[in-house]
């Protein structure tokens, strides 16, 4: 396993930011650690590049126990939010510096730095400056720098982070790719579901310094191990004692199936093919539910109608989070 | 540019004029007078040997300030200013009772030129701080730590990341501070005694020639300073240039 953590714990100050976390990322893969703002998942990644230090517990790389190493010793790639680029440097000088440091060989350099400014097509912007680089440029710049080095693990703090909705999407979908190319393993810290869900093959949830549940994308969304996980995988709604998914509740006119509860349609919403509805059952909930438009069109439904809800066979269904309520 | 021609350019080109009014001879002889040569060449060679030191300390005491938490460190980033802030011939009282005849420290160097160098050193200490520490405020925390990352040792990541940001700032700091050398007057007129040959400055110099109704020959020091200042703001941001592109 490429990188183990143990019993980590960090606080600062009275915050407690990260609390027994214990996570094992497999060799190889894309690992996405995905929660809300402020959970702790930056300040893990951290931990691991040794940029910060953990107050207790223990980290190693690729086998190798790293919890005392300084970040220069690791042997880790970093890509920051902010890019962190070296603003006097050009693009070439940027991603040659730690091979330069490393006092590699004038034409390996140079040979290394053309292959990888390839990879991330920046061939062409070689000799100017970072400040002349758009956002999504300078950070495939920050990536071909860090993957300069060869490192054992690459770490992604909110790479896309600062980035706009499109050039964010095309970069997320170019890191896959790379991903399939270089095969390194990568760690990425994201607040985005869709991102985690899209790009990786596994994903940590971490929320208030716990880790909440580790999984594969599908795993996550399908059995998510608790109301946190599955409400911040996606949408979810309450049905007597349940959390579900609102496209996973049946809904009908008539009281056809047993179990059913009755409310009536406060509000109804047709966005393109999908019909969205807030029903006030008979037990005092709001529930919201998702019919397709065909659906909603054979039933006759319309605001001020009385339907009967039912979970959906093989719904994912989570016992309700006294919290949530 | 009209605003800045009123003020700069039509004072200095009147200085000009005035020194060479009396001929190429006249100025040559007046600034090759033993005196006003020494006094020149004092006060040039402290104003540098001052940038200097200022060049090196400024950077470190910003350091500090920006990065370092210490008590009393409020109180110290308003004590920086004060050279700067105080009327130079009270900064002057301040460093005759402290370091004159009757020093309550035991150090006296009335009429001596550490005395020159020392209040040169006092009124020039916030220009490369001041200078530094917004730079160095603005200066990206996560740029280190990708050096760091990147293998980089401490002092790797100081010389090759930190100093070429903060060389554009040092030099205008030393700019401003080997100006301020020059032309200074007030702080050392009371401990420096302005002994010809000895501790006389330039700024002496000019006002005695002017009490004596001469001058052509306080225009012609000016020219000559002016010149000087001239050339050494030139060469810092030639020197700025080549550490910059080093990167």
């Amino acid at each position: 396993m490429s990188i183990d953590v143990t019993g980590l714990n960090k606080k600062f100050g009275d915050f407690v930011a990260l609390e027994d976390v214990n996570v094992t990322i497999p060799t190889g893969q894309l690992t996405a650690l995905l929660g809300p703002s402020g959970g702790g998942k930056s300040t893990l990644l951290r931990i691991i590049a040794g940029l910060e230090k953990a107050d207790t517990g223990s980290v190693s790389i690729e086998g190798v126990e790293a919890t005392h190493l300084p970040a220069q010793k690791r042997n880790v790639g970093f890509v920051f939010q902010h890019y962190a680029v070296f603003k006097h440097m050009t693009v070439a000088k940027n991603v040659a510096f730690g091979l330069e440091i490393r006092k590699r060989p004038k034409d390996e350099v140079e040979h290394r730095v053309q292959e990888l400014l390839k990879l991330v097509h920046l061939s062409q912007f070689a000799h100017r400056l970072p400040s002349q680089l758009s956002g999504g440029q300078r950070q495939r710049m920050a990536l071909a720098r860090a993957l300069a080095v060869e490192p054992s693990v690459l770490l992604l703090d909110e790479p896309f982070g600062a980035l706009d909705a499109k050039v964010r999407k095309e970069l997320r979908d170019w890191l896959r790719r790379l991903h399939d190319d270089v095969h390194v393993t990568t760690v990425f810290v994201t607040h985005d579901q869709e991102e985690a869900l899209e790009v990786a093959d596994e994903i940590v949830v971490i929320n208030e310094g716990r880790v909440e549940q580790v999984g594969t994308p599908d795993q996550l969304y399908d059995e998510p191990a608790n109301d946190f996980v599955m409400s911040f995988l996606g949408e979810v709604t309450h049905l007597g004692g349940v959390s579900l998914r609102p496209h996973d509740i049946e809904l009908d006119s008539s009281p056809r199936l047993a179990g059913g509860v009755e409310g009536t349609i406060s509000r109804m919403v047709r966005i393109g093919f999908e019909v969205r509805l807030t029903v006030l059952t008979v037990d005092g909930d709001e529930v919201s539910v998702v019919v397709t438009r065909a659906h909603a069109r054979t039933h006759g439904l319309a605001e001020g109608g009385t339907v009967w809800l039912t979970p959906a066979a093989g719904a994912t269904v989570v016992p309700r989070m006294a919290a949530a309520v | 540019m009209i605003w800045f021609s009123a003020l700069v350019l039509i004072p200095l080109a009147a200085v000009v004029v005035t020194a060479i009014d009396g001929g190429w001879d006249v100025f040559w002889s007046t600034i090759t007078n033993g005196q006003t040569a020494a006094a020149i060449r004092l006060t040039v060679f402290t104003a540098l040997g001052v940038t200097a030191v200022n060049v090196v300390m400024g950077p470190l005491i910003a350091w500090v300030l920006v990065r370092d938490r210490f008590w009393g460190k409020s109180v110290l980033e308003v004590m920086i200013d004060i050279p700067f802030a105080l009327p130079t011939i009270v900064a002057g009282l301040v460093l005759l009772s402290l370091y004159g005849t009757d020093s309550p420290i035991g150090v006296d160097i009335a009429n001596q030129r550490p005395a020159v160098f020392l209040a040169f050193l006092f009124v020039t200490l916030p220009f490369v701080v001041r200078m530094v520490q917004p730079v160095l405020e603005e200066l990206d925390r996560d740029v280190e730590e990708a050096a760091a990352s990147l293998g980089a040792s401490r002092l790797t990541t100081f010389r090759r990341i930190i100093l070429p940001s903060l060389t554009p700032a040092i030099t205008a700091g030393a700019a401003l501070s080997f100006a301020r050398g020059v032309s200074e007057y007030g702080s050392l007129v009371l401990l420096s005694g302005n002994l010809p040959f000895k501790t006389e400055v330039t700024s002496v110099r000019i006002l005695s020639s002017i009490e004596n109704d001469n001058v052509a020959a306080a225009a012609a020091v000016a020219t000559v300073l002016l010149a000087i200042s001239l050339a050494v703001i030139v060469l810092l941001d030639l020197i700025q240039r080549r550490v910059a592109a080093r990167g």
